[in-house]
């Protein structure tokens, strides 16, 4: 019998191999760049050599025919090259600037959408969701291709104060990350405990452990080691429920989504901020999600109104004061705005500045 | 003929619209006559319209791998597969990227045809790790598909308690923004720990992730535990022609109102003849500027890296930023390279030491406390690190004393090493 292949362990591939010869002559000889036309972005080296760059729209999830066809243009336009951004956009680089008209002609036939540069609203950073993950509350490309229909002209146009980043979480782990507005699970039951299963698939030290507020504790239900939860304490945060799925936190009627706003990763101007809870309690309504497209476009729709350039939703609720961007939104206050969390006291106004 | 398509009225609305449906996509291969897959593929369609139904998920995990790994293969089974048998086992494997995700068309095809031969025919170019995420094979299969993509090149990437695929920007292959070789940090780092990421056996994930400039477009600060950033500490660079040239073209009004009061620091001053004047002392290298008139203004030439640990998500006490634990150091000769790959070493052995189960960096530094972390680290304590100095009397400083005269004898050492 022949000795089984062990792995090579090789790690992250090297990209100059399958970076565009444009890009790899003249790496780290950058000298600066334009916006041509939304989805477009041009390059010019130190060497005076030029790039051009088309950025278009994915489902991320693709079938090997998309992929395919993708490549296709790729070969047709792009020298063979392309790279993914961390928004699951894919970008064409063209040096010949007489194929970008043609490249975006054929990428909006063939049905992907040239944008996603400067102040658009991008593709919507996203999770697994119904379709692979095994914690899931709600789906995650559903959500975002029905979102990503809604926001299509936001995407192929750049009429954003500032770049608007979109990002979904599947449950409130949040892999989906922070964006400057993010659309999340929010459980509002505590779990609900099969003790049959519970002694045999749980190591409950581990889910006592991990419990934010120490709301389990061990119990003997029904002649059976299990585990009970003070549902007084309980957040509902579903964090017992990874290392112990007969907890089960998901609900079709009470796992809720809540929109949060005013996450930015980036240094510009002020310094990185999370995103802040501004709406909760909406139905998680599959195949459309409307009640929360409905919400996400009130807010774009303020936002783009009364923000000045460059201002990302941060900033901009910076300026005017939370109380403006309930009155704009007509979005609720409620009690469940004011943090309590550990250290929640820095987020209260100690002060009498007051907006009227 | 195939068995027979599910009915699945949901899904079927998500075919309509502008934006491209992933559920054409997978129906495509769910229709492909003859495919290995396409039974699959056909359940995986039932299956998830039946997840739309019930508003409920339906998998759950399981241990699933490749020889000699401990991970980065996403084992998942189904709970519905007495109604949906043929996706009973669709589970992913995560393969890194090649850094900044750079793909040749013959690479990309390549890797197509594996995943027909092996898989489902389903690939997210990227999953929110940064890893391409093959997605949908059975247990049998997932070895096959490894070996194929290892010959390729290519490895699996992180799960679990372990070392976690890494992500960096474009940065220097197309951005002038660009402060350091961003894939050859993000390839030492990660490439140094593969035991850590192949085996996993940290208390829970570590994350490296590297922006060439302060824009981080890679979200390095919140998401990952060791975020390694581009940035400089010369002048800001001034075309003052191209100043001039911008101002003419937008007018001064938008100059004002867009550059010179966003500045964060009131660094930036518009000068009577349209040329800029900048108070480099108290620039803070946020980029503003920069990003607005890119021809104009440009990052320094002394280029270095910022360091900051400890971003993470929400789990378990809530979400943490990295904060600075290096203000500067500059990435120039393999001894530079070699010292943030120690930092990098310390840091995931303290961690793996003391950290709790299930406890990442930012949560354990938050337990025990900057300094004592930084002591262990071996990394001098600086004003860079805080955003204000401490407001609480309730501390034991009887080591004042010595504690200043390290701080005298550093500025010294540097003072010297400017003059040297």
């Amino acid at each position: 019998m022949a000795a089984p292949r062990m792995p090579i362990e090789s790690g992250v591939p090297d990209p100059f191999q399958y970076m565009h010869p444009i890009m790899a002559r003249n790496f780290g000889a950058w000298k600066h760049h334009e916006r041509p036309r939304p989805g477009v972005l041009c390059h010019t080296a130190k060497s005076q050599e030029q790039i051009w760059t088309v950025r278009a729209g994915t489902q991320r999830q693709m079938d090997v025919y998309t992929i395919r066809k993708l490549c296709d243009i790729a070969d047709k336009y792009a020298d063979g090259y392309v790279r993914f951004t961390i928004r699951s956009n894919i970008e064409f680089m063209v040096g010949d600037h007489n194929k970008v008209e043609p490249l975006i002609q054929e990428l909006t036939a063939e049905g992907f959408p040239v944008g996603g540069t400067g102040p658009s609203v991008s593709m919507i950073a996203h999770t697994q969701g119904w379709l692979h993950c095994d914690i899931p509350g709600t789906d995650a490309s559903g959500v975002v291709k029905a979102l990503m229909d809604e926001l299509y002209e936001e995407f192929i146009h750049e009429q954003m104060p500032n770049r608007v980043h979109i990002t979904t979480s599947c449950c409130q782990i949040n892999c989906g990350g922070q964006g400057d507005i993010a659309i999340n699970i929010q459980h509002t039951k505590p779990p609900k405990i099969n003790h049959d299963l519970v002694a045999n698939v749980c190591e409950r030290p581990t889910v006592v452990a991990r419990c934010p507020v120490a709301a389990i504790r061990p119990a003997l239900v029904n002649g059976k080691p299990s585990l009970e939860v003070d549902e007084k304490k309980c957040m509902c945060c579903g964090a017992c429920y990874p290392p112990c799925p007969p907890m089960q936190i998901n609900d079709p009627e009470h796992s809720k989504l809540a929109i949060w706003v005013g996450g930015n990763h980036s240094n510009a101007r002020s310094k990185p901020t999370f995103q802040k809870l501004v709406a909760a309690g909406i139905p998680n309504n599959p195949p459309r999600w409307p009640e929360v497209a409905a919400i996400v476009k009130n807010i774009l729709q303020v936002y783009k109104t009364d923000a000045r350039d460059w201002e990302r939703l941060s900033d901009w609720v910076a300026r005017i004061g939370w109380p403006r961007f309930f009155e704009l939104t007509e979005l609720p206050f409620t009690k469940f705005h004011i943090d309590n969390w550990r250290g929640s006291r820095r987020s209260l106004n100690a002060s009498t500045h007051i907006r009227f | 003929m195939s068995k027979a398509m599910h009915s699945t009225p949901m899904l079927d609305q998500l075919e309509g619209g502008p934006w491209p449906s992933f559920i054409t996509g997978i129906k495509r291969l769910a229709q492909d006559e003859g495919k290995p897959y396409q039974e699959m593929m056909i359940d995986l369609l039932g299956q998830l319209e039946h997840s739309y139904e019930t508003r409920k998920g339906y998998w759950k995990g399981g241990t699933v791998g490749v020889l000699g790994y401990g991970g980065g293969v996403i084992p998942r089974f189904s709970e519905v597969a007495a109604k949906y048998p043929a996706s009973k086992e669709f589970h992913t494997l995560r393969i890194q990227p090649p850094a900044g995700m750079h793909y040749t068309t013959k690479l990309i095809r390549q890797m197509c045809e594996v995943w027909e031969k092996h898989g489902s025919g389903l690939i997210a170019f990227h999953g929110q790790s940064g890893d391409i995420m093959f997605q949908g094979t059975t247990s049998e299969k997932v070895q096959g598909a490894f070996d194929e993509f290892n010959e390729m090149g290519f490895d699996l990437g992180g799960a679990g308690p372990a070392v976690r695929t890494g992500m960096s920007c474009v940065g220097a292959a197309r951005c002038e923004h660009s402060c350091a070789n961003e894939q050859k940090i993000h390839r030492l780092l990660v490439n140094n720990f593969l035991d850590d990421m192949h085996r996993p056996a940290l208390p829970y994930k570590f994350k490296f992730k590297v922006s060439g400039c302060p824009n981080d477009c890679m979200n390095a600060i919140e998401r990952a535990d060791m975020a390694v950033i581009g940035t400089w500490r010369d002048n800001l660079k001034v075309d003052q022609a191209e100043v001039t040239a911008f101002v003419a073209n937008k007018g001064r009004k938008y100059v004002i109102d867009n550059v010179i009061t966003r500045c964060p620091t009131q660094a930036l001053s518009l000068n009577d003849d349209d040329t800029l004047a900048v108070d480099n002392r108290n620039c803070v290298r946020c980029m503003h500027c920069i990003n607005v008139m890119t021809k104009a203004l440009d990052v320094g030439d002394e280029k270095g890296v910022t360091i900051l640990m400890g971003g993470k998500r929400t789990l378990k006490i809530g979400d943490l930023m990295g904060t600075v634990v290096v203000p500067f150091m500059k990435l120039e000769t393999e001894e530079d390279y070699d010292r943030i790959k120690e930092m990098a070493a310390s840091a995931i052995e303290f961690f793996a030491d003391n950290a709790l189960e299930h406890e990442r960096l930012g949560e354990m530094i938050e337990r025990i406390g900057l300094v004592n972390f930084l002591e262990e680290m071996g990394l001098p304590v600086d004003p860079n690190m805080i955003a204000e100095p401490r407001q609480s009397s309730y501390v034991r400083m009887d080591e004042w004393d010595g504690e200043a005269s390290k701080w005298f004898a550093r500025k010294q050492e540097e003072k010297e090493a400017r003059a040297a």
